[in-house]
């Protein structure tokens, strides 16, 4: 069923009875040529494009829980490509394309808004930092604008500009940089995944991976065995625990992110904006509550929830800021589990057993990824070797000393 | 409209108010949501979606449509619960979400597209074509989305945080709370108590039972007098507790100034932390409706409420009542009302075994089917056996159920579990340690069942704190079985509500359904139940019913979303209290702070120091002339700095030298004593963590510093190698950067300045260090350098610091020197191809400085190991390279390299530029940068392209080192 | 979250530094081969359940802490200085 403004006119004349499901519910078959673990935005992703670039549909995706049940559905949903390092750049500015595309892609509205990206500065060093970044993005040929405090202070006049604790010099502009509908991304890609012939399969936990002289052979899942010569683990929050069952060990430490929406508010924020000093971000979403967030707890847990000292950090952070969104009152907080690298970036690679393959370590980044990770996760396990805008995501990058470092904070993993 | 001899308001203190820009009257004591009631203003708000109009639903903060604009003389609060809001003299509310006005709103055009604005129906349309959706939809669903305003001013306000510490936090002061309270106080335990609500009692305020042979409010006024009495017991009214963190930690807002007309200095709101060694929630239940066609209309309410507002305020929100129920706890309020002289029309009862009720005509089995008037109930129909009745009412209380308040107890991950009986869910025990749930939050309803487990709870919290709760005689009151019957929906062709603040109705939840949207997160999300500002308080459990039953599955396996915190919303500025302004973070000053402030510098930020920019001339307009001066100052004569910021740190022991050379990665215990040696760290994956130097004070004792930036870092990393690694090795060392001040003098004058100074020649050669006395102060004297000019450091405890740098100054301009700031050191520093945090910015490796022979070969260190991975090394790398402009053009930091020719792109970029100044003494812009291969590339020329700045200009590669390359200035 | 620490008592985790995995404790020999650095550095088990890890009780006595605590429901089972850690859990 194809979904057009029509559709939902016709569909409204005849009582909505006539919608059709948005994807299947099969019962899991005993092998597919291919498994996806994690049903999330970037397994998802990688599903619909095995199926659509590489004529892949006899593949099913398992899920523990339900589709888009991890970090899809509970992050502070930034689209961006505003990154340094070769390796990061052609990746996100790939990833960015996709997005531009993906409502008709998906014949889903995802709701991606491109209303411009502001990262503030606050120091001559730090001007130069992102003036660097800047430069970086359009060497990639994506977007940037350098604005000073003025220029900053004609797209955001409510930042306090007088009495903040660190004076805002100015801010680096990603016009394409924005927002999308977080859960609309997993649905969508579902449902053309779906709409492929791919068996999407909830309420199914992997719970042992089977190898045979070191090639992938299959999954032991809550609802039977389900044989595979080619199986990819795309399960951001519980990479370590299923790469444990094939006994492997991630680069990978997974600690909790906070974020915060508040109460539906009339528009009054029409950027994404992002404090340079004191990790806060914010946005507001289409239905009207802020949506924002900080820095990780800092420690490692699996709990997806978190503390009062980084939510009142948070906070703060917002109140010196931009004070005038004090009355606005936080509506819910919650935590998403992150896998943390010792560089920041991700890992999508082959591992040491054949035919099993890795996505994983998004770190707080993987929202905005979702597209491109399912791109090149997908030409991975379709032909064995790395898309070339992936080639760096490399598992091996550790221990050869080819890190992908942007925040340059090394590699205790809850830096970046 | 106001019943009188009822309610607990203050009759002698008449308050006026306006709602929308109309003068109302109320009483001290009345909430905004009873006063309107008073004046029978029935329309309150707006829906989210369909602009639907609203009346207020309950007398709670779970209230989903009277949420109000409250107007200050400087801001303005939107979704204020008009249920919570108390009454104040000049009180100003407005209605929100609404265009023009409350009683016209152009956008309840909505409500007649409702069939094309079914769950989820902006992800099916809006995609074509692709470019309306910035330019077009999306400011069109934003402008009619959101509910009510920020002013987009400073948030004024004033807010506070606060912390507090207990034995045992009780959360609720109604039966359960306060037994709970007076068995664990009475125990002598410290004891807090909080409750939402301006006054405590919670149920008892509303209720007309007796307890031990008195009112109920009678009995509450007496424990409640005993409670304040006891010195041990801490009672926090308008606090709601919002959460539940880890190790006892609990989250409260308490409305401290929200109540009364704004003052200066009166906080509006406190965010506790609360620190428990147990609790005991006793938060009561919330009520929920039943669905049918059109139940949003104004004039239906839960029925709880309606006691409430009869007993509580004195009020009555209809002249002609009915009640519509699937249990028994509307009898009480029904004859409250009668007996009141509202007249009760009838009493609807969904179970076919309803009890009669005396004077009040009972339907037993039967249904509403449909409620009407648009802008306030006139009638309703309803099904009892078989017949559709009609009834002219202008007020209807529904109550589907109570639902145990068992939010809190979700907050650590913990599952509420559903129980039959009471067709609700209940907490698990155990699901936050230490805390315990008594009365309605854990099921127990009736008032004798809320007082014993109250006082359980107190006696097993106190047990567990090894207080005796002693012998107590329960208080004698009312025990009567809660009854139900579960309903959920009436069926019919109509739209039924579950969550009024969204206007999510029946057909939502099972088109949800339809589409496969069959998990309750999936239903949830698809169709927003439950994610309005009320959080579906009143409505998640019979969505959850709904979608049960769609899916055809029962309450238990279909679950329930997660409850997270806050309980209640919480304003970012309470959580945020202290961050407005400066108070976000410690501000640091220099101890010459004032002397430089006297001469004009301006002070800016480096981390949370404030450091002298330049210090300008009367005659120069420009920073840029007067960085200019203070450099060729320093070149020609003499200047001082202060450079107090740098970490300190003073290492001591037997051991400190072996120390030394396992975090440095160049040898240090080979200094002699009266020596100084630059020292670079690493951390232990092999990159720069910071560099600095290393002075050997004696035999057993050493001066080291840091940059400014890493002073914290580079300690905390020092107690780790040697707690971790070395902990048997005799050695102390301390942080010292706040007990010295210091102060850098170079230039070709800087020994006369010193010798002036200290009243004698300075005998030390180049990076050597010496104990001095200055003018009668005991102080240290290093001979180092960050500019290439002769140099010293001194440094004096930091209370002379002051004095110092005024005398210093002074002297140097008897010189023809003065005082020079960050920017001329920066352009010293850059023209001597020195390194800052600028170039050592985390990715960097000894190798890419040009400092790998400073990763001693003959010892390990941290850091050694990683450095030598392969990918760490390698002319492939990016190389520190000097950059000197053909042109007199300006360069900027932030810039990137290419080779001559080629197109620019990423793959071209062959590097960045990290520091740049201009240089008086070289009369041309210098930069440092890293530069692929660069160390092989010295004379070269490559384009320096800023594509953000519009600079394109050809530098020669060079040494980093400009000036002085010799070093014969430094060691002069 | 509040830690116990040895020395000063309870204490909100907001005077605490995390590291990370307890690990950072086993540094491998000066001539260990790359794969012992690799362990130490980045690889890690990274359970779900009971951990042991780093933090440093930096606004208060400067104390490094090896803390056992579960990840999944964040209670802390034994706070030791690391300096003192060993002889503390052969002592349990």
């Amino acid at each position: 069923m194809r979904y057009s403004g029509w559709k939902v006119l016709a569909q409204g004349l005849r009582g909505n009875t006539g919608w059709a499901p948005a994807w299947r519910d099969p019962a899991p078959k005993a092998a597919y040529d291919a498994v996806i673990i994690g049903g999330g935005g970037h397994g998802l992703a990688t599903a619909y494009y095995l199926a659509k670039n590489h004529g892949l549909t006899n593949i099913a995706v398992l899920e523990k829980g339900y589709l888009g049940s991890g970090n899809i559905g509970r992050n502070t949903t930034i689209v961006r490509a505003n990154y340094f390092l070769p390796g990061n750049s052609e990746f996100y500015s790939h990833s960015l394309k996709l997005w531009e595309g993906l409502e008709a892609e998906l014949n889903y509205n995802v709701m991606h808004s491109q209303r411009g990206l502001i990262n503030l500065f606050h120091s001559d060093g730090q001007r130069d930092a992102f003036a660097r970044r800047g430069n970086a993005m359009i060497n990639q040929g994506d977007d940037a604008v350098l604005l000073d405090r003025e220029g900053v202070r004609e797209l955001l006049p409510y930042l306090d500009y007088d009495n903040t604790r660190f004076p805002i010099y100015g801010g680096l502009l990603h016009p394409r940089g924005g927002t999308a509908r977080h859960d609309a991304v997993a649905w969508g890609y579902a449902r053309a995944a779906d709409r492929r012939g791919v068996d999407l399969i909830q309420n199914c936990e992997v719970t042992g991976i089977d190898v045979v002289d070191g090639r992938v052979t299959g999954v032991q899942t809550t609802r039977g065995a389900i044989r595979a010569r080619k199986v990819g683990m795309v399960v951001a929050g519980r990479s370590s625990q299923v790469a444990a069952m094939a006994g492997l060990r991630l680069p990978i430490e997974s600690h909790v992110l906070q974020a915060f929406v508040t109460e539906g508010l009339k528009p009054v924020i029409d950027h994404v904006i992002s404090f340079g000093m004191g990790h806060f971000y914010i946005s507001q979403s289409d239905k009207g509550g802020l949506v924002f967030g900080g820095d990780l707890d800092f420690y490692a847990s699996y709990a997806a929830r978190g503390n009062l000292p980084m939510v009142e950090h948070v906070m703060e952070a917002g109140m010196t800021l931009m004070p005038m969104i004090g009355r606005a009152r936080v509506l819910r907080s919650w935590g998403g589990i992150m896998d943390m690298t010792p560089d920041g970036s991700p890992i999508i690679d082959r591992t040491p057993v054949a035919g099993l393959f890795v996505d994983a370590g998004w770190n707080y980044g993987g929202f905005k990824a979702v597209p491109a990770s399912g791109w090149c996760m997908a030409h991975l396990m379709a032909t064995g070797e790395s898309h070339p805008v992936a080639a760096r995501f490399r598992l091996d990058r550790f221990a050869t000393g080819h890190l992908l470092d942007e925040e340059g904070t090394g590699s205790q993993h809850n830096l970046h | 409209m106001r019943i009188d001899g009822k309610g607990r308001i203050d009759r002698t203190r008449p308050v006026t108010f306006t709602f929308d820009g109309r003068p109302y009257a109320g009483y001290r004591g009345d909430t905004l949501a009873s006063a309107l009631i008073a004046n029978d203003v029935r329309v309150v708000g707006r829906s989210f979606k369909y602009h639907r109009p609203r009346g207020i639903l309950t007398a709670g903060s779970e209230e989903p449509n009277a949420l109000v604009e409250v107007v200050g003389p400087a801001n303005q609060t939107p979704n204020t619960r008009a249920t919570v809001q108390e009454l104040f003299e000049g009180l100003v509310a407005r209605s929100q979400n609404r265009w023009p006005s409350l009683s016209l709103d152009l956008l309840e055009v909505n409500d007649l597209a409702a069939p094309f604005l079914s769950a989820g129906f902006y992800y099916k349309t809006f995609m074509w074509p692709r470019r309306f959706w910035e330019g077009i939809y999306e400011p069109l669903i934003r402008r009619a989305a959101g509910l009510g305003r920020l002013s987009g001013k400073h948030d004024e306000g004033v807010y506070e945080k606060a912390w507090a510490h207990c034995d045992l936090l009780v959360i609720g002061a109604g039966p359960a709370g306060l037994m709970a309270a007076l068995v664990a106080a009475r125990a002598g335990a410290d004891v807090i108590l909080c409750d939402e609500s301006a006054e405590m009692g919670g149920r008892l305020l509303s209720d007309e039972g007796q307890i031990d042979g008195m009112p109920a409010a009678d009995w509450t006024a007496a424990v409640l007098a005993e409670l304040a009495s006891l010195p041990n017991l801490r009672l926090m009214p308008r606090t709601t507790v919002t959460g539940a963190y880890d190790d006892g930690t609990y989250g409260a807002l308490e409305r401290v100034g929200l109540h009364r007309s704004p003052r200066p200095n009166l906080p509006r709101e406190c965010f506790w932390r609360i620190v428990a060694k147990r609790s005991i929630l006793a938060a009561g239940a919330l009520e929920r409706g039943i669905a049918f066609q059109d139940n949003d209309r104004p004039g239906v309410m839960l029925a709880g409420s309606l006691a409430t507002y009869l007993n509580r305020y004195g009020v009555s929100p209809g002249k002609r009542v009915a009640l519509f129920a699937n249990n028994g706890s509307v009898r009480a309020t029904a004859r409250s009302l009668k007996a009141a002289g509202v007249e009760v029309v009838a009493i609807l009862d969904s179970r076919p075994d309803a009890p009669d009720e005396p004077g009040i005509p009972v339907h037993k089995g039967a249904t509403v089917l449909r409620a009407r008037g648009r802008m306030g109930l006139h009638s309703l129909s309803f099904a009892h056996e078989g017949r559709v009745h009609a009834l002219e009412v202008d007020c209807l209380g529904v109550s589907g159920g109570w639902n145990p308040a068992v939010h809190l107890t979700c907050h650590r991950n913990g599952r509420p579990r559903w129980s039959d009986e009471l067709a609700a869910f209940v907490p698990m025990e155990g699901a936050v340690p230490g805390m315990r749930v008594a009365g309605a939050a854990a099921g127990s309803f009736s008032t004798h069942a809320c007082l014993a487990s109250g006082a359980e709870a107190a006696r097993e919290s106190l047990a567990a704190l090894g207080r005796d709760g002693g012998a107590l005689d329960l208080p004698r009151a009312e025990d009567a079985p809660y009854r139900i019957a579960p309903l959920w929906t009436v069926p019919g062709k109509g739209r039924a509500w579950l969550d009024f603040a969204n206007d999510v109705t029946v057909k939502d939840v099972t088109l949800a359904a339809q589409e496969g949207f069959r998990s309750v997160e999936h239903m949830k999300r698809y169709t927003t139940q439950g994610m309005a500002p009320d959080q579906g308080k009143s409505s998640n459990v019979a969505a959850l019913a709904v979608l049960a039953d769609a899916t055809g599955r029962g309450i238990p396996e279909t679950g329930t979303t997660t409850f997270r915190p806050p309980y209640t919303p919480v304003s970012i500025a309470a959580m945020g209290a202290g961050g407005r302004g400066a108070g976000f973070a410690p501000q640091r000053f220099l101890t010459s702070d004032q002397a430089s402030r006297d001469r004009a510098a301006p002070m800016v930020e480096a981390g949370l120091w404030y450091r002298p920019s330049y210090f300008p001339k009367p005659q120069e307009t420009t920073w840029r002339e007067a960085c200019d001066r203070e450099v060729r100052m320093v070149r020609e004569t003499v200047g001082v700095s202060d450079v107090s910021t740098l970490g300190k740190i003073d290492v001591q022991g037997p051991d400190a030298a072996r120390f030394l050379d396992f975090v440095y990665s160049n040898t240090m215990s080979t200094l002699p004593v009266g020596k100084v040696r630059y020292g670079l760290m690493l951390r232990e994956d092999g990159h720069v963590l910071d560099d600095g130097t290393c002075a050997r004070l004696g035999a057993q004792h050493w001066l080291i510093t840091t940059t400014t930036a890493a002073a914290g870092l580079v300690m905390r990393h020092l107690d780790f190698v040697h707690q971790a690694f070395c902990a048997g090795w005799q050695l102390r060392f301390v942080s010292v950067t706040e007990a010295w001040a210091q102060f850098a003098i170079a230039g070709p004058q800087a020994r006369a300045l010193v010798a002036s100074a200290l009243g004698r020649a300075p005998e030390l050669g180049f990076m050597g260090c010496a104990p001095v006395t200055v003018q009668g102060v005991a102080g240290r004297l290093f001979r180092i350098s960050f500019s290439g000019e002769e140099g010293y450091e001194l440094a004096v405890p930091t209370r002379f610091g002051e004095a110092l740098f005024r005398d210093l100054v002074a002297r140097a301009e008897t010189m023809g020197g003065g005082p020079y700031g960050m920017e001329a050191l920066n352009v010293l520093r850059i023209e001597k191809g020195f390194i800052t945090h600028a170039e050592i910015h985390g990715r960097v490796t000894a190798f890419d400085i040009g400092m790998e022979k400073m990763v001693s070969g003959k010892k390990d260190c941290i850091g050694k190991a990683a450095a030598m991975r392969p990918g760490m090394q390698g002319a492939a790398r990016a190389q520190m390279v000097g950059l000197k402009p053909l042109s007199d053009d300006v360069i900027t930091a932030g810039a990137h390299l290419f080779a001559q020719g080629v197109d620019l792109g990423r793959e071209t970029s062959a590097g960045y530029v990290t520091s740049v100044g201009y240089s008086p003494t070289l009369h041309s812009h210098l930069a440092l940068g890293f530069l692929a291969n660069g160390r092989a590339r010295h004379g070269e020329t490559v384009r320096l392209v800023d594509r953000l700045r519009g600079v394109d200009v050809l530098c020669t590669v060079t040494s980093p080192v400009f000036h002085d390359p010799k070093g014969e200035k430094l060691r002069a | 979250m509040r830690l116990t620490c040895p020395l000063c008592g309870p204490r909100d985790r907001r005077e605490f530094y995390y590291y990370g995995a307890a690990v950072y404790l086993d540094r491998p020999a000066a001539d260990a081969p790359p794969e012992a650095w690799d362990e130490y550095l980045h690889l890690r088990d990274n359970p779900a359940g009971v951990t042991q890890d780093l933090w440093y009780h930096e606004q208060g006595c400067g104390s490094w802490l090896k803390v056992t605590r579960n990840t999944v429901t964040h209670e802390i089972l034994a706070v030791d200085a690391v300096s003192a850690a060993d002889a503390a859990e052969e002592a349990r």
